[in-house]
């Protein structure tokens, strides 16, 4: 089985927002593997392995597209354990969810994956718009914002439970196909791919993606990693959407720190008119 | 000139509250390219809604299947995306629901359409302000394709006010429908007689300080008391203390209620993103140092076992007078 796990590198979205000239100012940004990337990272790793023994079966491919310094994402994703990595060249101002779709169908075209693996949302655009994109370039069925990843048997299709503003929804779907994860896809338990036991929990608590090792690491920088360009996969789409200016969210009003919940309360009725 | 194509979602023969809000978007976008808004709603019931939303806009469209029973992404998407053709939209537009965040995109791309999602403003016929970052930055950006997909974030457009006229109502053809592989097994939800969390006025809000899913049951007193939604960070859906749809952040639920009670909630970024549009803020946080603070309103320093029975009290009193 072959995966597909297209990955964002964004500025660290723990440090502070600066401004410069209308733009989001990155220089001297950190820069780190989309938070919902690493989670597609470590779901993919969980579908193609036994999680008990560490066999595996199948391969995962990382690709993303961004400058030089994008490669060392990459690498932290073959530390991880995925096996190959594609570096297509390309700046942030040359692409838009519509472009990066394109790009990546492809790629796909070229690697013919068995299912394409994503973050939901980049956390930096918060913008969610590329797997289903792609799922409907391609004709794909998709699975968004997967809280639990089930593989069938046969390897044939995926049952999600996705997280919708109702509960969880249970989606079927027939591979090739795209799925987009979420927050919770990284818990203990929520991938299963019928070849890992079935009492085995990947973590306790809350879960999370999994720690590059020292070995991983060192393994990592002898993976192969593809140098491409847009122009390589005959993608000639200029971007569609225009940034035009970036401004900052009105301040608060300072609040008021109050002593005890009778004048809290009396506050919200008086001052707030907010009971 | 072009229309605006508003997908709508439904229930119980009525639009939903997230449904008014992308119609008043719709308005204004209509205003904006100087033609119509055209109301679209899909699946069972459709007809019957169809004709509740004629109070809401000139055209309505429905289209009703034996296999369109439930939404799917991949058999409404060319429905909409046939129909924006069909009627000349020059955006084709649905609230940022879980629905509308699924399918909108789906559609964007067999209409080769660029895509503005989750925004805040409408500046002019093509040009959108949305948030990034977490909410902490706004960005313009304008879109070039002749037709544009948009979602709205729900709680920047207020639900619209029926038009006073009775718009025409026609169903159209579902076409050839291809699930592309995709089937609903069946969807775990809890009822409840709460209103939902996107149009609350009132929030009652806890996160991991809470404990547990059974200390929630004081939060859920206090809730009720209001006739408010309940919420939750990320840490306490995580923790399983509550079902994972009562998560707001970035990447749970965004709300803007008139009253929000953060309780045992530290306040990071990504829980923030969801709730500072709120009218006013309450935290109630054991620790003076937490984040939360920051953006209330309203802060108490002192344990939620202390507070929440106090607040309840002082509640009642205050209802007890009117």
């Amino acid at each position: 089985m072959k995966i597909l796990v297209p990955i964002k590198r964004v500025p660290d979205p723990e440090l502070k927002v600066k401004l410069k000239d209308g733009a989001i100012d990155l220089a001297g940004a950190s820069w780190v593997v989309n938070t919902f990337d690493e989670y597609a990272v470590e779901t993919a790793l969980r579908l193609r392995e036994n999680g008990a023994s560490g066999e595996s079966h199948g391969e995962v491919v990382v690709v993303t597209i961004g400058p030089d310094d994008a490669g060392q994402q990459l690498r932290s994703a073959l530390a991880m354990g995925a096996d190959r990595a594609i570096r297509i060249d390309g700046e942030d101002k040359a692409l838009d969810s519509r472009v990066v779709a394109a790009v990546l169908a492809k790629v796909i075209e070229a690697e013919k994956p068995d299912l394409v693996v994503m973050g939901k949302q980049a956390v930096d655009g918060d913008a969610n718009q590329v797997g289903q994109m792609l799922a409907g370039k391609l004709g794909w069925p998709q699975a968004t914002f997967a809280a639990t990843v089930e593989l069938a048997a046969d390897k044939a299709s995926l049952t999600v439970g996705r997280e919708v503003d109702a509960g969880v929804e249970y989606k079927t779907i027939a591979l090739p196909g795209v799925l987009t994860v979420d927050l919770r896809v990284v818990a203990p338990t929520s991938v299963k791919n019928n070849i890992t036991p079935a009492s085995h929990s990947y973590g306790t608590g809350e879960g999370g993606p999994r720690y590059a090792s020292l070995k991983g690491i060192m393994a990592a920088k002898k993976k192969p990693m593809d140098q491409k360009s847009i122009g390589d996969y005959g993608v000639d789409v200029a971007p569609a959407t225009k940034e035009l200016g970036v401004t900052l969210p009105a301040a608060r009003a300072a609040g008021q720190k109050v002593a005890d919940i009778p004048t809290l309360v009396k506050k919200l009725v008086d001052e707030a008119k907010a009971l | 000139m072009g229309n605006i194509l508003a997908f709508c979602e439904f229930d119980g023969g009525a639009l939903r509250a997230s449904a008014l809000s992308n119609l008043s978007f719709a308005r204004q976008a209509a205003a904006a390219h100087g033609g119509e808004v055209v109301a679209l709603l899909i699946g069972a019931g459709a007809a019957a809604a169809g004709a509740a939303a004629a109070a809401y806009a000139p055209k309505v469209v429905t289209v009703e299947h034996g296999d369109l029973g439930h939404y799917l992404a991949e058999t409404y998407a060319p429905i909409v995306a046939r129909l924006a053709g069909e009627h000349g939209a020059a955006i084709v537009c649905a609230t940022a629901t879980s629905v509308g965040k699924d399918l909108l995109p789906r559609v964007a791309a067999l209409l080769d359409a660029g895509m503005a999602s989750d925004i805040s403003k409408l500046e002019s016929g093509n040009r959108f302000t949305r948030p990034i970052l977490a909410g902490n930055a706004y960005s313009t950006v304008e879109v070039s394709t002749p037709v544009i997909c948009v979602t709205v974030r729900q709680s920047e457009f207020a639900p619209a006010e029926p038009t006073g006229a009775t718009g025409s109502v026609a169903s159209a053809d579902a076409g050839a429908i291809d699930a592309k592989g995709a089937r609903i097994d069946r969807i775990d939800s809890q009822k409840s007689d709460r209103p939902e969390l996107t149009s609350a006025k009132v929030v009652v809000a806890g996160g991991r300080g809470m404990g547990n899913g059974d200390n929630f049951k004081q939060l859920e007193a206090l809730a009720d008391l209001m006739g408010a939604a309940m919420g939750a960070s990320r840490a306490a859906t995580d923790a399983g203390m509550v079902p994972a749809d009562w998560q707001v952040g970035q990447t749970g639920k965004i709300v803007a209620p008139n009253l929000y009670f953060a309780v045992a909630i530290s306040g990071a970024i990504q829980h923030l993103a969801g709730m500072k549009g709120s009218k006013t803020i309450v935290a109630i946080n054991k620790d003076p140092e937490a984040p939360i603070f920051q953006v209330a309103d309203y802060g108490v320093v002192t344990t939620w076992e202390k507070a929440v029975p106090e607040l309840i009290e002082e509640i009642k009193k205050v209802k007890a007078t009117r």
